[in-house]
């Protein structure tokens, strides 16, 4: 039996990457495609230790995870498209108006 | 056999993962995350997690990637990051900035993570899970059905193209 502590070991990696796709790419849609990543990498963690305390509880939250995520990226890929539609260009550097 | 089984699925879980920071191309970074949010479902399976194994290929690998892919096609992004980039030592802080995040992630797992009692099998399963939806968390269930309301309302305003 793998012990779950390889599952979070794992599930750190995975959100390490997700952080740093987050901030080293420039396109958008790779942006919000590594926030996935680091959601699945908390989920995975999520379950992980629901599988540990032999609780469901673990697995609910992940259903309301998937729920929140699913309306994210609705949102958010709308978003781009409205903010593609008026510049007619992709790059999170041309988004600099509401800068400080 | 299931640390073997577990190796193989980190493997490709963190290679894929790799693969959808390191690609240049979207659409090869958006098959590389449908290849790890599937890996991630064989994951489940292994903690005996099944329904959530099928709700993750069927609401990531299958809807919430299917959009992801209609949106890259749409847009035709994938010549924004060929350029040079006027901000590379900025960007090139992320790794840093990620690695120094891995080793408080791994200390914090190598503390805390004791796997010294044998974990306690989840009865049920499915209706389990169900029996959870359904009393504990109904409140936040129905909440759920509000937020993919509003969300899709919030969509569908978005992409309305204006009438002037």
């Amino acid at each position: 039996m793998v012990p779950e502590s390889w599952y979070l070991a794992l599930a750190a990696v995975l959100f390490s990457i997700g952080v740093v796709g987050v901030i080293a790419r420039r396109n958008p849609l790779v942006i919000f495609m590594s926030i996935e990543l680091m959601l699945n990498a908390v989920n995975l963690t999520f379950v992980a230790f629901g599988h540990r305390l032999g609780s469901p509880d673990g697995q609910a939250l992940v259903f309301f995870v998937m729920a929140v995520a699913a309306a994210e990226v609705a949102v958010g890929l709308a978003i781009i498209v409205a903010i593609f539609r008026l510049r007619r260009r992709l790059s999170v550097d041309d988004l600099a108006a509401m800068r400080w | 056999m299931n640390v073997v089984v577990f190796a193989l699925l980190a493997a490709i879980a963190v290679g894929s993962a790799l693969g959808l920071v390191l690609k240049r191309n979207a659409i090869h970074g958006a098959l590389f995350l449908v290849v790890n949010l599937a890996t991630v479902a064989a994951l489940y399976l292994t903690l005996h997690a099944e329904f959530l194994a099928a709700a993750q290929v069927i609401v990531y690998a299958g809807a919430i990637m299917v959009l992801f892919v209609f949106a890259i096609m749409v847009l035709i992004p994938g010549k924004e990051e060929t350029g040079p980039d006027p901000r590379r030592p900025y960007r090139l802080l992320a790794l840093p900035v990620g690695a120094g995040l891995l080793v408080e992630l791994a200390i914090i797992v190598a503390r805390r993570g004791g796997d010294s009692a044998a974990p306690a099998a989840i009865p049920g399963g499915v209706e389990a899970i169900g029996r959870l939806l359904f009393t504990d968390y109904l409140f936040p269930f129905e909440l759920t059905s509000v937020l993919l309301l509003a969300a899709m309302v919030g969509v569908l305003v978005l992409a309305r193209r204006r009438a002037d």
